[in-house]
């Protein structure tokens, strides 16, 4: 009785990305401020000032996966930005001009804030923004950890930024920043983030209760509502699904539909081809049973510790060095138990791709698992052919039918 | 006349054979620290008795750095991946990148397994640069790169050793401030080319040697007589100017380069430094104080306010935008700065180059039909 009054965490996700548009809308008519934030920012200094924000990126990837980038992106590009450029930008940037998608609308913003951990074009993007709007823009500057780890005088300058941004956000907003919500809304971060990873962990479970792909579709939520206690139950509740599945023995997909190979996905997904990239695989029993995503918003820290709050967000793997994004796929490979890496070389993505090759052979060499590159782009769906990718995956398939056997031979 | 078309053939010389020029410098007997785009703290590496020499890539056929890059990299961060792993940077005691862009960060992780060869000191610029916190963070940076340079040179860096090498650094760059300057006395003689070539020389010459040379030559210049002109006068943007061929193109079309927004060129030297404060702080400060530069973060972008005063100040005919290719943090800046001329009627012709092409003529006829417009 009491499982059938639960709404499952797809209709909860559902639910929720709905009423974060809906709401987001309806704070912009009432004369509310609404912020445009990247995906990985400090968004606990927002959630503390009750300021609705909505995630560019997460918007670009709806577009995309309602297939209708290429007007956006005409636009931007009718503007001069070049097709070279992160697609996601151009896609925002043609949105912010024509201001309307079937997919979801976003209200333009009063203020930007942009965070430099995920990649340097934000700060451009958002600086162009920022400029065509003429809205203050509160930049959060991770430098670059060419080290392994964060280094204290980075922690420091980071910090300093906060401080900053808090005055400027008083500033904005016309209102006092509470720092006792400030302490309950760090709490709250900490417990969603904890929530999604381990709800993604449940995956280690053989065969994986999760079709990867679904980390695509909850990622949204991670994204929007890390800072919530909704976001929270929704990961709560879909863990619960994910075990439940798992010690029935049930696998990613229908049963008869067997889990043969378990690999990992590098990078972002293709949005405007998810049937096709899914497909692919799932129909040579690829399951992708995780991705470099569910660490990306694992952003752990001690509540009230703002120097632990920057070094977490400034160790995000893409921010780091070429040491720790191997140790990274390595540790997912050997938690997850993987067979190969789907490596996606993005158009878009510079950032993720010009240290991919190194990656890959030094992955292999200590793993000794196969992989596979792509080529790509998150949302231009100029820039992927389904027939290569799956002429790509079918080499890829006979690598992981070789590696079996090879291992099965001892 | 002779002379002075002597003393540009020598700065000209050295452009052209860097690998000459550098050689030169290391059997005096001196280290010489190679020096990847855009800014980084030279005056250290001039303070600890080594010379800092430019990395901006060339035209070289790309085969080892395929490897580690895509083809949509930016062609001089693949000619300098290539450079590096077929050893021809060996020469170099040291190399130092700092990661204004995605690519460079990339790059500095591919460097270290690539080159293993020479001695390698990544560091980091603040984007978020105005405020103090981001001058203490250089300030820590900059001690941190002192420190493995001292390894380098084996040698201490002392404040009055860094006291000197600023001043020997504002020195250069007040120079180059006067020399661009000069380019509207004699735009024959300083000819896009050669203006190019003589700039290009500071990063692979002793900068005291090099600011002397360029102050004999602007003396020869300021007592010339000025040199007729009808031609067209314009500003260049971007990272860098070459191929050359490029250039001999500006001079066929009898195109002078007047004033340049180029990271290669001005952008090197055109903030002028505090007085107060220490080197360290003084060296903060002009990245911190730098204007309209793609490369560093800038809330309300002035570079099209500052484009357009750059072009009404030299009284240059337009604006010309060599795009390096696949160079983000410039193709970012292009729509807005656009959008800026056009509204101040600045006219504008936009190039897409890479170091290596295959053929410049396609540009050279824009850059043709640009001047026929303008003229
Ligand atoms: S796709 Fe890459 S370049 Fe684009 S915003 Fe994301 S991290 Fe940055
Ligand atoms: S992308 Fe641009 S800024 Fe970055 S290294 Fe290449 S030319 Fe320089």
């Amino acid at each position: 009785m009491e499982q059938k009054e639960k709404i499952s965490s797809k209709e909860m996700l559902n639910n929720l990305m709905a009423n974060h548009y809906k709401s987001a809308m309806e704070a912009k008519a009432n004369g509310e401020l609404v912020a445009w934030s990247t995906s990985i920012a400090p968004q606990e200094l927002l959630e503390t000032m009750d300021i609705k924000v909505v995630y560019p990126e997460n918007h670009a990837a709806a577009i995309g996966a309602r297939k209708e980038a290429q007007k956006f992106i005409d636009d931007a590009e009718g503007r001069g930005y070049s097709i070279d450029l992160c697609s996601y930008a151009r896609v925002n940037i043609g949105y912010k001009n024509i201001q309307y998608a079937d997919a979801e609308n976003i209200p333009l913003p009063d203020f930007i804030f942009s965070c430099d951990n995920i990649c340097h074009t934000v700060l451009k993007w958002y600086e162009n923004l920022a400029k065509d709007l003429n809205i203050p823009l509160i930049v959060f500057d991770m430098p670059f950890n060419h080290t392994y780890d964060v280094p204290d005088h980075a922690v420091k300058y980071m910090k300093g930024q906060i401080e900053e941004a808090i005055k400027r956000l008083e500033k904005i907003s016309g209102k006092k920043f509470d720092h006792d919500r400030f302490r309950e809304v760090m709490e709250q971060s900490n417990k969603t983030s904890q929530m999604w990873k381990d709800a993604s962990m449940v995956a280690k479970a053989k065969p994986s209760p999760l079709n990867g792909f679904d980390l695509f579709n909850y990622m949204a939520a991670i994204v929007t509502s890390r800072g919530t206690k909704e976001g929270y139950e929704l990961f709560k509740r879909w863990k619960e699904e994910l075990e439940e599945k798992a010690a029935a023995g049930l696998g990613p997909w229908k049963p008869g539909e067997e889990e043969k190979f378990r690999v990992m996905w590098d990078g972002i997904a293709c949005w405007p081809y998810l049937g096709p990239t899914y497909k692919g695989l799932k129909n040579n029993g690829i399951n992708m049973v995780t991705s470099t995503y569910p660490d990306s918003w694992t952003i752990l820290y001690e509540t009230g510790d703002v120097d632990g709050m920057a070094r977490a967000y400034s160790s995000n793997y893409v921010n780091r060095n070429l040491n720790y994004g191997v140790d990274n796929i390595v540790n997912l490979i050997n938690e997850f138990s993987l067979d190969g890496v789907v490596f996606h070389s993005n158009r878009s993505c510079k950032l993720m791709d010009f240290r991919q090759y190194e990656v890959q052979r030094e992955v292999e060499e200590r793993t000794g698992v196969v992989s596979v590159i792509f080529d790509g782009d998150q949302t231009d769906p100029r820039a992927f052919s389904t027939e290569q990718y799956n002429t790509r995956i079918q080499a890829f398939l006979e690598m992981l039918e070789n590696r079996k056997e090879e291992r099965r031979k001892g | 006349m002779a002379d002075l078309k002597n003393m540009i053939a020598q700065l000209e010389q050295v452009a052209l054979e860097p690998a000459k020029a550098v050689a030169g410098i290391k059997s005096e007997g001196k280290k010489v620290v190679g020096m990847f785009p855009l800014y980084l703290p030279e005056e250290i590496v001039y303070a600890a008795g080594m010379i800092p020499v430019g990395m901006w890539g060339g035209q070289t056929e790309i085969k080892l750095a395929d490897r580690y890059l895509q083809s949509f990299c930016c062609s001089i961060i693949r000619a300098d991946l290539e450079m590096g792993m077929r050893g021809t940077y060996n020469m170099l005691d040291g190399v130092i990148m700092a990661t204004y862009c995605d690519t460079l960060k990339c790059v500095c992780e591919d460097w270290k397994v690539a080159v293993p060869q020479i001695p390698f000191i990544p560091m980091v610029y603040p984007q978020n640069r105005n405020i103090q916190p981001a001058i203490e963070y250089m300030k820590a940076e900059f001690s941190r790169v002192q420190a493995e340079l001292e390894k380098i040179a084996g040698t201490t860096v002392t404040e009055e050793k860094l006291e000197a090498a600023w001043e020997v650094y504002e020195a250069y760059r007040a120079a180059c401030r006067k020399f661009v300057k000069l380019v509207e006395k004699m735009p024959k003689t300083l000819n896009a080319k050669t203006r190019h070539l003589i700039l290009k020389a500071s990063w692979f010459m002793d900068k005291k040697v090099y600011t002397e040379k360029l102050n004999a030559i602007m003396e020869a210049i300021e007592a010339a007589p000025a040199e007729e002109f009808n031609g067209t006068k314009v500003v260049v943007e971007g990272i860098m100017t070459e191929p050359l061929a490029l250039l001999d193109a500006f001079v066929e079309n009898n195109v002078c380069i007047i004033a340049d927004d180029l990271a290669h060129e001005s952008r090197q030297f055109r903030t002028v430094g505090r007085t107060e404060g220490t080197v360290y702080e003084r060296m903060a400060y002009r990245i911190a104080d730098a204007k309209g530069d793609a490369l560093l973060y800038e809330e309300m972008k002035t570079k099209g306010q500052f484009l357009i005063d750059l072009v009404k100040d030299s009284k240059a005919d337009g604006v010309v935008v060599c795009m390096m290719k696949f160079c983000d943090p410039e193709e970012y800046d292009y729509p807005i700065f656009k959008v800026e001329l056009e509204e101040a009627k600045v006219p504008m012709l936009y190039m897409e180059i890479e170091q290596k092409m295959d053929s410049v003529e396609p540009l050279k006829t824009r850059i043709q039909s640009f001047a026929e417009m303008l003229s």
